[in-house]
């Protein structure tokens, strides 16, 4: 039945830093390669090469400006998959029980030899975390990568989301949110940890980190003691090669049109 | 929301013939015999077309039965599971009145009230989706019967029950519509509670993730129809309520009663595209776009 389970033992997730995502779409590319070639139904692409190509995806950047009065505008890249939601409209719409929520770990996942593609549960989702494949016509979403975390074939540094893996930036991380000591539920804590659209209640697992607030023009550097010139008088043996050098032609003072 | 042919023809069709099956259920004079044969021939043409018609779209149709599984907490397995019962509970009603000219009147109105309920499943499909706000209200239960008991009323040749129902249906489009207006806005939901970054000033999508359309800006975001929305409005309620109301308001003629008939569906059907081609998604924020 796609009851959605009262409680789960762990609660699996990303935390995504929108301070540090620098938009290189590498998880995307790594998402889609990782889950073409492994769990279920490859993620197919139309027309690729042709017009309007088109193509089933997990994970998708997008990017946003942010504007506010006196302030220089800031570009924030913007990863967005599925968030694993406890409350999950997807999951309870779904008529054949293919959709369903782990109880052991949180993870939402599609049985696909049930799922009869109505797409039903792609309109409950309120971030388009789901896509039906156009090729297969069954519907596609984040696993979690179920088949990397709990796959003792790869060495245990591998055993995270690939998204999470490949990550240049250090943008992603991957963890138990049911844990309060974990490294994603610290960071969540410390960096003030976001839901999107909790407006519709649906309990996001995976949090968003804030970017940090940016420098002004108008403040004073703490770099600017640092700064200043150390010597502004040259004295000793140096002010002694100053005063010759300036003796010879060629000084800037005697340039024409140099003050 | 992609208005998609084969949902739009499932609805429209299916809440009418289930709308004439609930008449059917309830009538103390049921027609026995031949007549019988034909109106129910009708009725279920209609529900059982509708229904096939919303297999077309579905991405693995045989494997269609599993739908039946999850009643509990699914509408779309429930409408299933509602028709099936309807179906066979009139079928049963319909037999003994075709071929044993009994009229058993226990049957018809448990047919008739699942019947009902079926169009009622129908609705929450929809109505259910948080996602779509101009969706998600108890009117959009209260349309689809409505539209359902009043099809109904005008194919079963109720003339006093039609001309009133005309008027209900009319009144419930015109609340639906001035409801759905406000509903998106009133939910609250823009790009920065979306992203999280509404307290920081105003956000805008600069970038989307890729070069062309994708499945969720085709299924979610469609702006062309709403276009001509208003103008539909108006030929979409003139054609459902407005014509059929004179037609029937005329010295009656078989003509102006199936002209009336005709005109309340094509009426429906344009109301049924609205429903979707207006539809505006959640997803639609990420993209900049409603």
């Amino acid at each position: 039945m796609t009851d959605l389970p009262t409680r789960t033992e762990k609660k699996l997730g990303l935390v995504i830093d929108l301070d540090t995502c620098v938009g290189c779409h590498a998880c995307v590319i790594s998402c889609k390669g990782w889950n073409t070639e492994n769990y279920g139904a490859p993620l197919s692409d139309q027309r690729p090469y042709g017009e309007e190509p088109m193509g089933t995806f997990l994970n998708r950047v997008h990017s946003y400006e942010v504007t506010a009065p006196g302030q220089t505008a800031q570009t924030v890249h913007f990863p967005k998959s599925c968030l694993h939601c406890e409350n999950a409209p997807c999951v309870t719409v779904c008529p054949t029980g293919a959709s369903y929520k782990r109880a052991e770990d949180g993870i939402v996942l599609v049985n696909e030899q049930n799922c009869i593609g109505c797409g039903l549960c792609a309109w409950a989702c309120p971030y388009g975390a789901r896509e039906l494949d156009q090729a297969e016509g069954v519907m596609k979403k984040c696993t979690l990568c179920v088949d990397r975390i709990y796959n003792e074939n790869l060495p245990e540094v591998d055993r995270t989301p690939a998204c999470v893996r490949t990550c240049p930036a250090g943008a992603r991380h991957f963890g138990d949110f049911a844990d309060p000591n974990s490294n994603v539920s610290k960071l969540t804590a410390e960096r003030g940890g976001m839901d999107l659209m909790p407006e519709l209640g649906t309990a996001p697992v995976n949090k968003y980190l804030p970017p940090r607030p940016k420098d002004s023009w108008d403040e004073e550097s703490i770099l600017a003691p640092f700064l200043e010139p150390v010597a502004a008088e040259p004295k000793g043996f140096l002010g002694w090669i100053d005063k010759q050098l300036s003796r010879l032609p060629g000084d800037v003072k005697d340039m024409e049109g140099v003050e | 929301m992609h208005p998609a042919p084969s949902v739009i023809i499932f609805t429209t069709l299916s809440g009418l013939g289930f709308g004439l099956l609930a008449w059917l259920g309830i009538d103390a004079a049921a027609p026995t015999g031949w007549a019988a044969f034909w109106w129910f021939a009708i009725a279920f043409a209609l529900a059982c077309g509708g229904l096939i018609s919303s297999t077309f779209h579905l991405g693995h149709p045989e494997r269609a039965m599993k739908a039946f599984s999850q009643w509990r907490t699914s509408w779309l397995s429930r409408e299933g599971v509602c028709a099936v019962a309807a179906l066979i509970i009139m079928g049963l009603y319909a037999a003994a009145l075709v071929f044993f000219g009994a009229h058993i009147p226990l049957l018809g109105w448990a047919g008739a009230a699942l019947s009902l309920l079926t169009v009622f499943t129908t609705s929450m499909i929809y109505a259910q989706l948080a996602t779509i706000p101009r969706w998600n209200t108890p009117l959009t239960s209260l349309l689809y019967l409505t539209y359902a008991v009043t099809g109904g009323a005008l194919l079963s040749g109720r003339v006093t029950a039609a001309l009133v129902l005309l008027l209900v249906a009319a009144l419930v489009q015109l609340v639906w519509w001035k409801n759905g207006d406000g509903a998106f806005a009133a939910r609250g939901s823009d790009l920065g509670t979306a992203t999280g970054l509404g307290a920081r000033g105003t956000v805008r999508s600069v970038a989307h993730p890729h070069t062309s359309p994708n499945y969720l800006m085709r299924e979610f975001i469609h702006v062309i129809g709403r276009k001509h929305a208003q103008k539909l409005r108006v030929i979409s309620f003139l054609l459902m309520a407005v014509a059929p109301f004179v037609l029937l308001m005329l010295p009656f003629q078989h003509v102006f009663a199936l002209l009336a008939v005709l005109s309340h569906i094509a009426g429906v059907a344009a109301s049924r595209w609205l429903f979707f081609a207006e539809a505006e998604h959640t997803v639609g924020i990420y993209y900049g776009a409603r």
